[in-house]
């Protein structure tokens, strides 16, 4: 029974939050809207624990709790949901996120008041994301991946940096019509599968592996599905709607922006790509290969040159997602799992880098270099620390969770799939491995900006203090999870190689 | 045994952060681990020596790929580092509970180093690269971390982050190195691929990818540059650093794919000429240095670089005793620099003088400690170095793994740097303990008993392990490290390095006492600050890789702001376009972007999917 329930709560307990909210008389539901956040996505979180347990790791290579029910058969439409080692991880990851920032945003409001509709707004961003990583149909996919959209422009046109509105509005404008442009690409790719193989099953169409489809009809679907999902990744140079929309919009906006909805398009493009149109993905493999390296160190370039913290750790993403897509191309069990791997370790990381950057904005009224001066270690010891912990972690060094992804997309490109041109992934290699240097640079960089120098602004802050609780509690489970996953990376590995080991060519 | 000696310093870190506010808690946290490691290491050392190697599974990472094996070993080249780290590690944390008395921040120095210790253990007693790699880049975020103790401090700033970089520059090389090993082996396991090696080119190149590495961490031409900055640290960092953890680790790491490197002529000549110019570059540069700190740190680059040319022409066991011993006498040599320092107030040589008188203490102990150095017998220093060299002799005469004229190389240059090493020693022990005092600290004294003791028993080891030198052949287990050759002197060389000993202290204390106490450097004449700047090599980087980089840097920010925004405004602009018939029906600015939205999906969905699937 709970076996049959368990993904539609996930997806119900936000939603029933979202619609409290909205149904609740506006004043209680202002008072009472921390705790109806608290409690809708600590359930979903429970509900995402539930399922991790009852789920059957020794066989995570098949699709779990699959429900499926008739939506509107004549168009060809149904309702499917399940999980496997793939997608669970990515469910757990966002149940996780969701709560921290719930939890955050008890004490710590976002500048724009309407707490209630931001919460209500957040709680259905989590049904959209959960949905997104649970859903077996192309098109239920699509709309869960387009149900996401606008509670985030709200989120960044409304709640975005209070300093800047007409720059929050843009920059949540801009987010918008790149995403939308992007996923209606990738909704004709969609299409063009959905006729072709005659069903939108995913299930049906992994395991017919392109069957049945030309090279031709693959290869403008492989392009159109890359193409649109490759915008929310985003893959170099499409990435250019992500600085803006992630600097502007409010710390919880941040997290789960980066945190997850980065993860949507590289799940696309294992869950969906890679093993729908095999044929086609592996000829645009090569220059997807090529426009993740670029990404990866063309985004280390521009963290060099930022001079803001936000914005660099914005514009960290770019390269780190550069690893999640370079895993991807390489097309073999090591770089796929090496893509999941570091697409989840980047949530954490990422996750904990916009907490942290928020923080540091909140306590200073700026996050410029100039503003801020050095000497947070001084000023603002644990802060400090933690920012410190956060860059080694984003620059993957061993033992942490970083690591392992970039590792394995690594060998992926050293050894890519047969079918690719093994000299041209080579290169690819070396250049990547620039990257990682570079990456390294920039991040020791911040470090010695911020948290070490003379302390010049000095005990003016001393209002606001250090780490607080609430802070503290909604940071430590990310904290935790980046150890945990860089010192026991099986844990993870074990559940996504069955599916990669099936998948890779 | 193996888990334990690493998991007691891991636990003292994790200890150490937790419970170190308090100081005197975390003093116990940290000797204690350091103290429980060496224990521990000493009778797992004596538990292999009298037994048999082994090597241990203890779990698989799955990778989709070749394999991730935690697998660790026990054997003779393992237990001899494994006890030299951690008692190493033991005197740097006694040392510091004295050094750093006034040190707010000890609790988490303290803890840093546990971490330090842990992850030397582990690349130390790992069989499998990557469990290795996670070891060797843990100690340099350490490094970072140790290194800009001072954070307050532009030169500890810097010199923290170039440790990092520098050394992960060469990592780089070592990770895609490692990918190829383990492709020919289709393993991760050394000893797998220790003993599957077999000549190609292929495995030349993998192993010139190592070297890479070892050259970054192990301080070589051209990626030195990193060594001596990062004396700007604690001088108990600088002697952990540059003993037995991040440098010599580069060293190990050749000694433990010594099986694989036997197997490449190319890769040993390569490794042949690295060390020849580092040996005689460094020297050169500790000859011409006035910090006392810097001089040890140049002298190390040049030590370590007399250990992997001794591993380059075929002396494994030679290599690996200079390793040890280099360990003690530097360790001990650098935590006396450390006692000067907190006496006086300074690390330079030029401010320094007369010491001997009222520090009798680390006079006798700098003393032998130098002696060590340059290799006066009968202590350890000589056993080690003739062994190098007389490998380098014989490798040179009768041929060995590597091309005779590499050989030669080593033992010409192993010779000059017999020479400058005698040179450089000489002048330091004068200008710092001899002459007048230039000190203004009128009274300066002998260290703390808990700073005394560890320079003590370094001093004893560094003094006495020469006898060691005829076990360790057995100890180190050549055989299962693919090779097989002796700690042995071989009379000419010799004769030649004494006499060469002999000449290098005679010239400089010649010209310290015609002078009258002038410093002996001085007679270098013009070239001298070209040595002391180690020649401009920190410029020319600046010049050739930094400015340029941040050349791209500019060119990065233009990009993303004037070439690729413009695009996607022109399509904003157009779906705007698009928009504006609705929006001229409604005036809320949200509405009409909605409806954008919308309209413009429906029209791509449309037109793309006639154009698709026609």
């Amino acid at each position: 029974m709970i076996d049959r329930l368990i993904l539609h709560l996930l997806m119900l307990v936000p939603l029933a939050g979202c619609l409290t909210l909205f149904f609740l008389p506006r004043g209680a539901a202002t008072r009472l809207a921390p705790l109806v956040g608290l409690v809708a996505s600590g359930g979903a979180l429970a509900a995402a624990v539930v399922a991790a347990v009852r789920f059957d790791i020794g066989s995570s290579g098949t699709v779990q709790f699959v429900t499926e029910a008739e939506w509107a058969p004549a168009l060809n439409l149904y309702w499917r949901l399940g999980v496997d080692g793939l997608s669970l991880p990515f469910v757990l990851l966002t149940a996780l996120l969701v709560f921290c920032c719930l939890l955050y945003t008890v004490r710590v409001r976002p500048a724009g008041g309407r707490l209630r509709v931001f919460i209500g707004l957040i709680l259905l961003l989590e049904v959209g994301m959960i949905g997104t990583f649970l859903a077996l149909d192309l098109v239920l996919f699509f709309v869960f991946f387009e149900i996401v959209l606008i509670p985030m422009w709200f989120v960044i046109a409304w709640w975005g940096d209070p300093d800047d509105e007409k720059g929050r509005t843009s920059a949540a404008t801009t987010f918008i019509i790149y995403t939308v442009l992007g996923s209606g690409i990738m909704l004709i790719g969609f299409l063009i599968v959905g006729v072709r193989a005659g069903t939108f099953d995913m299930i049906e169409l992994a395991a017919a592996g392109g069957d049945g489809m030309s090279a031709r009809d693959q290869l403008i679907a492989a392009s159109a599905i890359v193409g649109g999902l490759a915008v929310k990744v985003p893959v170099w140079p499409l990435h250019t709607w992500l600085p803006d929309a992630h600097a502007k919009a409010p710390t919880v906006g941040s997290v789960l922006l980066a945190g997850v909805l980065l993860k949507m398009g590289s799940y696309g493009l294992v869950r969906v790509a890679v093993p729908v149109v095999p044929d086609g993905v592996r000829v645009i493999a090569p220059i997807l290969g090529g426009l993740a390296v670029v990404g990866i160190v063309y985004g280390a370039l521009a963290c060099l040159g930022q001079r803001d913290v936000k914005r660099l750790v914005a514009y960290s993403s770019v390269g780190h997602m550069g690893f999640v897509v370079l895993g991807v191309a390489t097309l073999t069990p090591a770089g796929l799992n090496g893509s999941v791997f570091a697409g989840l370790a980047h949530g954490l990381i990422i996750g904990l880098l916009f907490f942290l950057a928020g923080a540091v904005k909140d306590r200073h009224g700026t996050s410029e270099f100039a503003g801020l001066g050095g000497g947070l270690y001084a000023r603002l010891p644990r802060l400090g620390t933690l920012l410190t912990f956060g860059a080694v972690a984003a620059l993957g060094l061993p033992g942490l969770a970083g690591f392992w992804g970039e590792l394995l997309t690594l060998a992926g490109a050293f050894d890519p799939a047969a079918a690719l041109g093994r000299p041209y992934f080579l290169g690819l290699l070396a250049v990547a491995l620039i990257g990682v240097l570079l990456t390294a640079v920039y991040l020791l960089t911040m470090v010695r900006r911020i948290c070490q120098g003379a302390d010049v602004i000095g005990p003016r802050l001393s209002v606001l203090g250090d780490v607080t609780g609430i802070e503290a509690a909604s940071w430590a489970p990310l904290v935790a999870l980046i150890v945990l996953l860089g010192l026991w990376p099986a844990l993870v590995l074990e559940l996504v190689d069955p599916v990669m080991s099936g998948m890779g060519s | 045994m193996s888990g334990l000696i690493v998991l007691v310093p891991f636990a003292a870190f994790g200890a150490g952060l937790a419970l170190g506010r308090r100081r005197r808690t975390a003093q116990w946290i940290a000797m204690a681990g350091a103290g429980i490691a060496f224990i521990g290491a000493v009778i797992w050392a004596v538990q292999v020596w009298l037994g048999e190697s082994s090597v241990t599974v203890w779990g698989e990472i799955p990778t989709g790929w070749i394999p991730i094996e935690i697998a660790t070993r026990a054997d003779g080249l393992t237990v001899t580092l494994v006890v030299m780290v951690t008692a190493v590690a033991l005197a740097v944390q006694v040392y510091s509970t004295a050094y750093l008395k006034r040190d707010r921040r000890y609790g988490s120095y303290a803890a840093f180093v546990s971490l330090f210790t842990a992850a030397m253990v582990l690349v130390v007693i790992a069989d499998d690269l990557i469990i290795l790699l996670v070891g060797w880049e843990i100690m340099g975020i350490c490094s970072f971390l140790l290194i800009g103790h001072y954070w307050e401090l532009s030169e500890a700033r810097s010199a923290a982050a170039k440790a990092f970089i520098v050394t992960h520059l060469g990592d780089a090389g070592l990770l895609a190195g490692f990918f190829v090993l383990a492709t020919q082996a289709d393993s991760f396991r050394i000893s797998a691929i220790v003993a599957q090696a077999t000549p190609s080119a292929t495995l030349t190149v993998a192993l010139i990818l190592v070297l890479c590495g070892v050259v970054g961490k192990s301080a070589q031409v051209p990626l030195h540059v990193w060594l001596p900055d990062a004396t700007v640290g604690l001088t108990p960092i600088s002697a952990l650093i540059h003993t037995a953890t991040i440098v010599a680790a580069g060293v190990f790491l050749v000694a433990r794919l010594y099986g694989a490197f036997v197997q490449s002529g190319t890769a040993l000549a390569v490794l042949a000429v690295i060390a020849s110019v580092t040996m005689v570059v460094a020297a050169l540069c500790a000859l011409a240095n006035d910090d006392f700190k810097r001089v040890l740190a140049w002298s190390t680059s040049s030590q370590l670089a007399y250990m992997l040319g001794g591993l380059a022409v075929g002396g494994f066991s030679a290599g690996v005793f200079h390793l040890v011993t280099h360990a003690a006498f530097k360790a001990m040599l650098f935590l006396a620099a450390g006692a000067l320092a907190h006496a006086i107030g300074t690390t330079l040589l030029s401010r320094m003088g007369g010491l001997a008188d009222p520090m009798p203490g680390i006079y006798v102990a700098t003393t032998i400690g130098l002696a060590v150095m340059i290799g006066a017998p009968p202590l350890a220093g000589f056993f080690s170095r003739e062994s190098i060299l007389s490998a380098a002799e014989e490798a040179a005469r009768n041929g060995g793994p590597v091309p005779s004229w590499a050989a030669w190389s080593v033992l010409i240059t192993g010779l000059v740097t017999v020479l400058i090493t005698a040179a450089y020693a000489t002048r330091v022990w004068l200008l710092a303990f001899h002459g007048a005092p230039r000190t203004g600290d009128p009274r300066p004294h002998d260290p703390h008993a808990r700073m005394g003791v560890p320079i003590g028993l370094l001093t004893a080891a560094a003094a006495l392990l020469g006898p060691f030198a005829f076990a360790l052949p057995g100890a180190v287990d050549p055989g299962t490290s693919g090779a097989a050759d002796g700690v042995g002197l071989h009379s000419t060389t010799a004769v030649v390095s004494l006499g060469l000993v002999f000449i290098g202290c005679y010239a400089a204390f010649h010209d310290w006492q015609v002078h009258g106490g002038r410093d002996p450097a001085a007679a270098l004449g013009p070239v001298r600050p070209l040595f002391a700047r180690g020649f401009g090599v920190d410029a020319l980087y600046g010049r050739t890789v930094v400015r340029p980089v941040y050349g791209l840097v500019r060119l990065a920010v233009a990009g993303d702001r004037d070439a690729i925004q413009p695009y996607v405004l022109g399509v904003g602009r157009v779906v705007r376009a698009l928009g504006a018939l609705p929006r001229s029906a409604q005036t809320g600015r949200v509405q009409a972007y909605v409806t954008t939205i919308l309209a413009s999906v429906v029209i791509l969905v449309v037109v793309g999917t006639a154009v698709g699937l026609r």
